[in-house]
């Protein structure tokens, strides 16, 4: 199965890089963007036919190294490989 | 005192900080690659500057977790003193072994230069060498070197008096003019609950050399020599 996982930072952490990403809209003429929060988005592929096995699979991984879960938020959707 | 240094991929001041090992001990320390599971008897094992990985995924994600930092782990929690500078900070928050995490610079730029530092205690091995509230110059060479901590965490740090350093004036004020990055409470390094984990951003090792045109640096390396053996 693969798993698209979206890491985003938590609401009230600091996120300069959305903050210049929301100026450089604006400064396009982009007048109708408001705030703007930067995240990652990172495909696994995992050889588990089970959801519930690679769901539990993928929430290790996004536990132990993908996400900081101090200062970041993880989901994901699986979808047969 | 017996040092050991480990290098991960992506390492550069694993030199430097052997060079001021060597200077303060006598000896040079040894030197431990990221891959191996052993970590020879050390009274101080330090964790280099650099940019490990690459600064893959998140800056000291991937070598939080390569093979000899389970080692270092353990070791660090039977008390062996460990020195995160920089980039070991950085593993050190990643690996569980200190609060918090380094994020993006808030000017979002790579910010290298000397700054000053307040000493915030030196009842530990560490900073025996410095004074409370001593005014020191190390350099800072960064791009995720803003502490952050959530406001709970904050606190417990604060109160157990667990702040190492803070970005300061000359004259030791605290101020946000004199924050280069925008750590909270202008924080630069921390302890662990015992004292004997140190993460810092600032580089201790690159001025510890009277030719390098300080030598604040050095007394940090010289003040773990006396209280190690």
């Amino acid at each position: 199965m693969k798993a698209r996982i979206t890491i985003t930072l938590k609401p009230g952490v600091l996120d300069p890089q959305g903050k210049a990403i929301a100026g450089a809209l604006h400064a396009l003429g982009f007048g109708l963007v408001g705030n703007v929060r930067q995240g990652k988005y990172i495909e696994v592929e995992v050889e588990e036919s089970d959801p519930t096995r690679a769901r539990a699979e993928i929430e290790r991984m996004c536990e132990q190294l993908l996400a900081n879960t101090i200062i970041e938020n993880y989901a994901y959707e699986l979808e047969a490989a | 005192m017996k040092a050991s240094v480990i290098v991960f991929p992506g390492s550069n001041c694993d030199r430097d900080a052997a060079v001021a090992l060597e200077a303060a001990t006598g000896h040079p320390p040894a030197m431990v690659w990221h891959g191996d599971s052993e970590v020879p008897a050390s009274d101080l094992i330090v964790l280099p500057g650099g940019f490990s990985y690459g600064d893959y995924l998140r800056s000291g994600a991937m070598a939080a977790h390569s093979p000899v930092m389970r080692e270092v782990v353990a070791r660090a929690r039977a008390g062996t003193p460990v020195l995160g500078i920089c980039n070991g900070f950085q593993v050190l928050t990643e690996a569980g072994l200190l609060p918090g995490v380094l994020m993006r610079n808030a000017t979002l730029k790579f910010i290298c230069k000397d700054v000053h530092l307040r000493v915030e205690r030196n009842d530990t091995r560490f900073a025996g060498r410095y004074q409370k509230g001593d005014v020191i110059r190390l350099p800072i060479a960064h791009k995720d070197g803003l502490y952050f901590a959530d406001a709970a965490t904050l606190a417990r740090l604060e109160g157990e008096g667990r702040v190492a350093f803070r970005y300061c004036e000359r004259g030791g004020e605290v101020t946000a003019f004199a924050n280069p990055n925008g750590s909270a409470h202008n924080i630069a390094g921390i302890y662990n609950e015992t004292g004997t984990v140190l993460g810092l951003m600032p580089h201790p090792e690159r001025l510890a050399d009277a030719a390098l045109s300080g030598t604040d640096g050095a007394k940090m390396f010289l003040s773990l020599v006396e209280t190690l053996h």
